[in-house]
């Protein structure tokens, strides 16, 4: 970690003093990252990859305000989440957004969804596709707080600090949002999850079905 | 004190990321031993999370990293030096 760290400050030196083609090897690590942050937020392909493009460019075009006191990931990511932010701006999208945007819910129901015939499902089952996609909808479906706050811990792994940081909020906030997201999305993927185990007595039946 | 169910779902994000004390920890622990449905829950929010880091979850669109690299191209040699625009 240190040595990356050590290895991404020699570039950003040389990057300023220069040698500006480094920077397709500065921010390669990042480019899945600044994707995937600005899909969640966009959720759309096309706007995602453009607007990838676009944070990145600025982070090219500011790379000389970059303090090293945060990590470069960190700072890479804020640049995406306002080019995103921007652009929802732009989509007029912010308009169903932004009601959810200042309430912090006190109340609304962030219990986790009741299992009674539950087995530890297996491996395999993670591995179905259909899965995934139903996860990637119930993270669309997350309101935007909680989005945000799940997609920096949970998706991109960023730490309590660094995600703190990045959004703007407090430490306290960032764990409260990152467990209701988490309790949301178990109860959306719990049906997806326990459908996932065929029940073995029907094991015959299924296979003539 | 014995915990109960809706205390240990308050606890299971702290607890999938390891940031209880221990006393705690092992309170839970022992509410997990004997209780199916916390369990079950545990599990199924641990399959969550092991679901989104999962790389092949969210997928680059193809071809993603060449344009992005051919555009970065172009905007570096149209600006040449980055910082330009905040120097005099």
């Amino acid at each position: 970690m240190q040595e990356d760290r050590q290895h991404e400050a020699e570039l950003i030196r040389r990057i300023l003093a220069g040698e500006t083609d480094m920077f397709h090897e500065l921010i390669r690590p990042y480019e899945k990252m600044v994707y995937v942050a600005l899909f969640t937020m966009l959720r759309n392909e096309t706007e995602a990859e453009d607007a990838a493009q676009e944070a990145l460019i600025s982070a090219f075009r500011y790379l000389h305000t970059f303090r090293g006191d945060a990590k470069f990931s960190t700072w890479l990511v804020t640049i995406a989440m306002n080019e995103g932010r921007q652009r929802l701006r732009r989509l007029k999208r912010a308009a169903e957004d932004s009601l959810e945007d200042a309430v912090e819910e006190p109340e609304g129901d962030f219990t986790p969804a009741f299992l009674t015939d539950w087995r530890e499902i297996p491996l395999e089952a993670l591995e179905r596709k259909e899965l995934r996609q139903k996860l990637r909808e119930a993270v669309d479906a997350l309101p935007k707080i909680y989005r945000e706050v799940f997609v920096l811990r949970d998706l991109q792994e960023m730490n309590q600090e660094e995600t703190a940081a990045a959004l703007g909020i407090t430490i306290a906030a960032v764990k409260v949002r990152l467990h209701r997201a988490r309790m949301m999305l178990q109860k959306a993927l719990v049906p997806y999850l326990k459908g996932s185990v065929p029940p073995r007595k029907s094991f015959f039946g299924r296979l003539f079905q | 004190m014995s915990l109960k169910c809706k205390d240990v779902w308050e606890h299971i994000s702290e607890y999938l990321d390891q940031q209880l004390t221990s006393e705690v920890r092992a309170e839970i622990e022992n509410h997990l031993e004997n209780c199916e449905v916390c369990s079950a829950i545990l599990d199924s929010t641990r399959n969550v999370l092991v679901l989104t880091a999962d790389d092949r979850t969210y997928e680059l669109p193809v071809g993603y990293s060449k344009r992005l690299h051919d555009r970065l191209q172009k905007a570096i040699h149209q600006e040449l030096d980055p910082g330009k625009h905040f120097r005099n």
